[in-house]
């Protein structure tokens, strides 16, 4: 697949996956697992990305006498969501422009 | 190997990044690792899934900039002590000639690579072109009724035509190349300030 067009796809991912609660980094990559294979190295390229735009948050919080870092996606982030799913409509239109024509031959 | 011992080797292996973005790794793995061990992994296993230190710091250092691994670097070397300081400024005519030299060689090299490949290319354009041009001095010749002519142009026409999609293919090849040897190269070169950092 295409690398910018992966990146895009893996980052409204990890988005969904800290939508609904916040998350840490192996439950993220638990929870995606049926969908997308992600190693450690990926996922922390992902989420520091996604800090850097200001998509997520990150709060450091004591769990079972060590620290963990939990992911809270921002109103930005939610926000990227949304996009995806509009331009994803847009692709999903050529995808079938593109998957007719090939039946048509 | 246990958990520290791999955080400590993934440290080494980071060594010449800035500190913060160290601790940071050390941080994110070392969560991982607890957090696979809690689900019931034993330590080997977990580390294992983790995977080698070594290859994770290569990873890491690819992805970094090197803006970022030489700024880091200078940033160092300004804890100097004064005498320090004097020798390098009256070295300077030495070693910032050498430098440039360094930087210059590296520039060269990479130019005179692209300069191979712009020339295969500029083959391949030359084939292609004469093609066409002896094409079309075979049509004028068959209107004129040049037998002859006609038809030893057309063939040589043919002939470069073959060779101009024979040189598509090896310039093709030759720009790929060219363009894996320059990432290598600034890896290579990024590589060249963290080992330097990681013998101290």
């Amino acid at each position: 697949m295409d690398i910018q067009l992966k990146r895009g796809i893996l980052d409204v991912a990890v988005l969904a996956a800290i939508k609904d609660e916040d998350s840490y980094g192996y439950k993220i990559i638990k929870d995606l697992k049926p969908y997308i294979e992600l190693s450690e190295s990926t996922l922390y390229t992902i989420l520091k990305r996604l800090d850097t735009a200001k998509m997520l948050t990150v709060n450091s919080v004591e769990y079972g006498g060590r620290m963990r870092k939990y992911y809270h996606i921002t109103d930005a982030g939610i926000k990227r969501i949304e996009e995806f799913k509009e331009e994803w409509k847009e692709i999903m239109a050529i995808y079938k422009f593109v998957a007719k024509e090939e039946e048509n031959e | 190997m246990n958990k520290q011992e791999f955080l400590f080797e993934l440290e080494k292996a980071l060594e010449g990044l800035p500190q913060e973005d160290i601790n940071d790794r050390i941080e994110f793995y070392g969560e991982m690792i607890d957090d696979l061990m809690e689900e019931g992994l034993p330590e080997n296993e977990a580390l294992e899934r983790i995977g080698n230190a070594n290859e994770i710091a290569t990873d890491i250092i690819s992805e970094t900039p090197i803006t970022k691994i030489i700024k880091e670097r200078v940033k160092k070397k300004r804890r100097m002590r004064a005498w320090e300081i004097v020798l390098l400024s009256l070295g300077s005519p030495i070693w910032l000639s050498l430098g440039i030299a360094f930087f210059a060689v590296i520039f060269s090299l990479y130019v005179s690579l692209w300069a191979v490949v712009i020339s295969l290319w500029s083959v391949f354009v030359s084939f292609a072109a004469s093609s066409f041009s002896l094409l079309f001095g075979g049509v004028v010749h068959i209107i004129t009724a040049n037998t002859p002519s006609a038809i030893c142009l057309i063939a040589t026409a043919l002939v470069c035509a073959g060779l101009a999609i024979f040189s598509f293919y090896g310039c093709l090849a030759a720009t790929k190349g060219s363009a894996i040897l320059g990432q290598k190269t600034v890896f290579w070169i990024k590589n060249c300030f963290i080992k330097k950092e990681a013998e101290k």
